[in-house]
């Protein structure tokens, strides 16, 4: 397989390109001074595109690589891939489904300790010296808090797990009510944000889902909730979340996306009511590893002929 | 008072009308002509000595409760020592104190009138029990409003440690995810193996919401718990040979000072993280900022250190280290239910009712 031609888009983790080197030949396209540039050089040798969240595959990258056969993408979001036209032209794409769901879901809650009891307030606090001349305050408890989970999928259930143990009443909105699910269901985003105190999106981004959460949203969650956000920036209407935030008519916000990363919201910077994190939802050495070798897996059963081990088309 | 409350309000304290004599012989007058019961003898407001700002209560922008004399140093010119000698304070009753502002017998011996300590803090290592003991005192602790903040904060801290939550939101704060790329990759908590030290309310607590996130509980405690099935270590040594994360959940006593030390920190290990929400001489802090600075040791989440509130300056620049100002309660619902439980406790006590969260009765 050496001589199998895979274009990586972008900086993602080392040990992947060290295992993509290994196995295959691989180009990186940071390499290049521009996408056209590379394209002139090797278009005609790339059988395989290895995407992340940052640098996918859209239509244009796809149509310019006549022996694209696959995408495998280092994450379990599809948003940056063109999976329309991969479908016409008969394309394979992989995901990093389930190995992430953990790390996703223990970094939501993470935000939601963070912004309720100011971990990371309280840690600039000691840093700067302040306690030496007074105690920091009182936080809010989290414990038994209502937590409103908009996309019940892995990411969403693992979440609830988790608040759970900490006595928090869970309820969910999602495309269609689950059955065996003991959570209570709302139909909309605005119905579960009117019946919680920290409302979390954890759903995938499709085009119903842009912008779920609005103004609407915004004002039902209100001067006391909570959004957390570890799904995708677009899921949130941000002119408008920073807006209610700066005038109060929100409690606070755990960020770890944006609309345009890495361009965190810098209105934001000064507030003690929020947290803010550069999009490490998955980004551990475990799970990394664990996301590269399926990666790894998918291409190498693909060009074996083999059942690819997650498949998304 | 409402007007038919059976509580009369005497000038300076409440008497319910069950307590006041109504002889016979004028039982049966209709109520307009009976005489008034004769007053009974005015007791004086309790004093109750504040060692400390009442912080509590301004915290929630509470009065201190109707009904008491509270006697306090800071407003008097005299420094407290001089204080502590003038007739005022030896009138003092009761003592409310604070973990910062100890309880000593030399404290007791100057204040011979003083029947209750109340304490605001969960621990009682800063109340010379055998004293209050010898003297009669009664003692009332902070009791059991507190274990789900202080887990909560625990697992906060943990996470942050993990994941470098804390350190990533300052990078963000910086403007450095645009200009530097991404931030460093952090350790899964999943899987990791967690010992608790201390296995009281508040530990389980902590095994409750971490085996949440899928991590393997064991813990070292005086004695094995019967019904508990986590692993049990018969010595914190062992049980940091065996895990990956220690959580302080104990309290602090003669047996746990410095319990956890050097030997104990290298058994946990470079990538090793030790959580601290339990009080900060349990841990020798020089050994372990030493093995910190080092890399000898993978991280820290402390609430709690040796002197409060001073922290060793090493700290302040290490990323692997989550910072908390002792906070672990200070949440409106703990503030309020301590704030009713102080009042309770005195009002208890000064009625010869048992009280509601004693450490020492009479």
């Amino acid at each position: 397989m050496e001589g199998i031609g895979v274009l990586m888009t972008c900086p993602m983790f080392p040990y992947l390109e060290q295992e993509l080197e290994q196995r295959f030949r691989l180009h990186r396209l940071w390499d290049f001074p521009s996408r056209r540039r590379f394209l002139e050089a090797h278009a005609g040798s790339i059988r395989a595109v290895v995407g992340d969240t940052k640098v996918g595959a859209d239509a244009e990258l796809i149509d310019a690589l006549p022996g694209l056969e696959i995408v495998a993408t280092f994450s379990v979001g599809l948003d940056k891939i063109d999976l329309g036209r991969c479908g016409e032209k008969g394309i394979r794409v992989t995901n990093t489904p389930d190995v992430l769901t953990d790390d996703v879901a223990d970094i939501a809650i993470a935000l939601m300790l963070g912004v309720l009891r100011k971990v990371c307030g309280c840690d600039a606090f000691v840093r700067s010296g302040k306690w030496k001349s007074g105690d920091f305050g009182l936080t809010a408890k989290f414990s038994g808090k209502s937590v409103g989970i908009v996309g019940l999928g892995r990411i969403g259930s693992a979440i609830a797990k988790r608040a759970e143990a900490f006595g928090c009443p869970i309820s969910y909105c999602s495309r269609s009510e689950k059955p065996h699910v003991s959570y209570k269901y709302y139909p909309t985003a605005a119905e579960l944000a009117r019946h919680c105190r920290i409302l979390v999106v954890a759903c995938a981004l499709t085009e119903e889902t842009r912008r779920i959460v609005g103004r609407e949203v915004l004002d039902a969650l209100g001067p006391e909730g909570v959004l957390i956000n570890v799904g995708r920036g677009a899921h949130v209407d941000e002119p408008e979340l920073v807006a209610a935030l700066l005038e109060g008519r929100l409690g606070g916000a755990g960020l770890d996306v944006y609309e345009n990363e890495p361009e965190a919201a810098e209105e934001l910077f000064p507030m003690d009511n929020v947290v803010l994190l550069p999009h490490v939802g998955s980004d551990t050495v475990e799970t990394s590893t664990a996301m590269a070798d399926l990666v790894v897996t998918n291409l190498e059963a693909h060009f074996a002929g083999k059942p690819l081990l997650t498949p998304v088309i | 008072m409402a007007p038919n409350s059976p509580f009369i309000n005497f000038p300076n304290s409440t008497v319910h009308s069950s307590q006041v004599p109504i002889t016979p012989l004028e039982s049966w007058l209709p109520m307009a002509s009976r005489a008034a019961p004769p007053p009974l003898p005015r007791r004086p407001p309790p004093r109750v000595l504040l060692l400390r700002h009442p912080h509590h209560f301004s915290l929630l922008d509470r009065p201190l409760p109707d009904g008491f004399r509270f006697l306090k140093p800071w407003e008097s010119p005299l420094p407290l020592d001089g204080f502590l000698s003038s007739a005022e304070a030896r009138s003092a009753e009761a003592i409310l104190t604070s973990a910062r502002a100890p309880v000593t017998a030399d404290l007791l011996r100057r204040l011979p009138e003083v029947r209750l300590v109340i304490s605001t803090s969960a621990g009682h290592n800063h109340i010379d029990l055998a004293e209050c003991r010898r003297r009669g005192i009664a003692v009332a602790g902070a009791g059991d409003t507190k274990s789900e903040e202080v887990a909560d904060l625990a697992v906060g801290l943990l996470i942050d440690v993990l994941r470098k939550v804390s350190a990533s939101d300052r990078y963000v704060r910086r403007g450095l995810w645009s200009s530097e790329g991404e931030f460093a990759l952090g350790s899964k908590l999943g899987g990791k193996r967690v010992g608790i030290v201390g296995l009281g309310r508040i530990g389980l607590e902590v095994a409750k919401r971490l085996e949440a996130f899928g991590c393997a509980i064991s813990y070292n405690s005086r004695k094995k718990k019967p019904h508990i099935s986590y692993p049990f270590y018969s010595n914190v040594h062992e049980l940091a040979t065996n895990c990956d994360v220690l959580v302080i959940c104990c309290g602090l006593n003669e047996q746990t000072h410095h319990m956890i030390n050097r030997e104990v920190l290298l058994a946990l290990g470079k990538e090793g993280v030790i959580v601290n929400i339990g009080r900060g001489p349990i841990i020798n802090e020089k050994e372990m900022v030493q093995l910190l600075v080092q890399g000898e040791l993978g991280g820290a989440g402390l609430d709690v250190f040796e002197k409060e509130p001073y922290v060793p300056e090493e700290l302040l620049g290490l990323d692997n280290v989550v910072l908390s100002p002792h906070a672990a309660v200070l949440t409106p619902e703990t503030v309020s239910n301590l704030c009713d439980l102080i009042i309770g406790n005195l009002e208890a006590f000064f009625s010869n009712k048992p009280l509601l969260s004693p450490v020492l009765d009479e």
